[in-house]
């Protein structure tokens, strides 16, 4: 069963991470490996896009928090697009929205860097 | 039709790997309960954050044994145990998290039990080390009003203080 995936897909200096499914604590482990893959790379301009995820628990949303300072620190940024309204929520919970840019759209979110 | 009452039980070992088969049969039973899919999806979290902190946390150093999931439906709440067998905790040791300061730090992790405070109407911890650790979490049908929720919290919180003050003069 894939619970969850990650492709990947580079646009000029921008890395898009098109996550899908369920980003548990089972499943952040993958989603770290494609991000510290990119960092490897010294790609640090990345957008997240949300639009097939159907579930994130505070496992992901730590992922996002573990990176999120390394990436900045090398001018870089990790940028949010796509959400549907329900992981949108979590987010907006916890006031993520204040630490991340959140995009209605993918393309927007590339413009913006 | 809704299903008012019942009494659910899953016993399953504790690994992540099994995270997705509590949110599955937590959220079938808070579906047939009457909870829309935003309250079905909040219930899912709440519970697989107690999951999570079982499996990363309550059997450490120790050979791990399962997680407990009861479910209990009444006509106007939903109430979700988890337990374990393992080490245990103090709750009282995970004050509310200062959002602010959190992202400022740029910290990473300790974001579970907030969560789960935040999602659900009314949470209980018992905690006894290496018999039986549990969280209580309470979703009700039709929202409690806020002020109200917070004098249960209140109670509920007292409550623990007591058996911890119990415990300890024992």
């Amino acid at each position: 069963m894939a619970e969850f995936g990650v492709e990947r897909k580079d646009v000029n200096g921008v890395s898009v991470l098109y996550i899908k499914g369920y980003l548990d604590a089972h499943t952040a482990p993958e989603f770290e490996q494609a991000i510290r893959q990119l960092l490897n790379e010294g790609r640090y301009k990345i957008v997240v896009n949300f639009k097939d995820l159907s579930y994130i628990s505070s496992a992901g949303l730590g992922v996002f928090m573990g990176f999120i300072e390394e990436i900045r620190n090398n001018k870089g940024d990790i940028k949010l697009s796509n959400m549907t309204d329900k992981v949108f929520r979590i987010f907006d919970l916890l006031g993520f929205p204040s630490l991340y840019e959140i995009f209605q759209d993918e393309q927007e979110a590339i413009e913006k860097f | 039709m809704d299903q008012k009452r019942g009494r659910y039980h899953l016993n399953t070992p504790s690994s992540s790997e099994n995270l997705g088969q509590i949110r599955d049969f937590v959220g079938e039973i808070a579906r047939k309960a009457g909870f829309t899919e935003e309250y079905v999806n909040k219930i899912q979290i709440a519970v697989d954050e107690a999951c999570t902190n079982v499996v990363q946390h309550a059997y450490k150093g120790m050979i791990p044994k399962d997680i407990d999931v009861l479910v209990e439906v009444n006509s106007d709440k939903l109430t979700v145990t988890v337990s374990d067998q393992g080490r245990g905790f103090d709750p009282h040791s995970f004050p509310p998290l200062d959002m602010n300061a959190y992202f400022a730090n740029l910290k990473r992790g300790g974001l579970g039990i907030y969560l789960i405070h935040m999602l659900m109407d009314e949470v209980e911890f018992m905690i006894n080390p290496g018999r039986k650790n549990s969280v209580r979490m309470v979703k009700f049908l039709h929202p409690v009003e806020s002020s109200e929720r917070k004098q249960n919290q209140k109670i509920l919180l007292e409550k623990s203080r007591e058996r911890k003050r119990h415990a300890v003069s024992e």
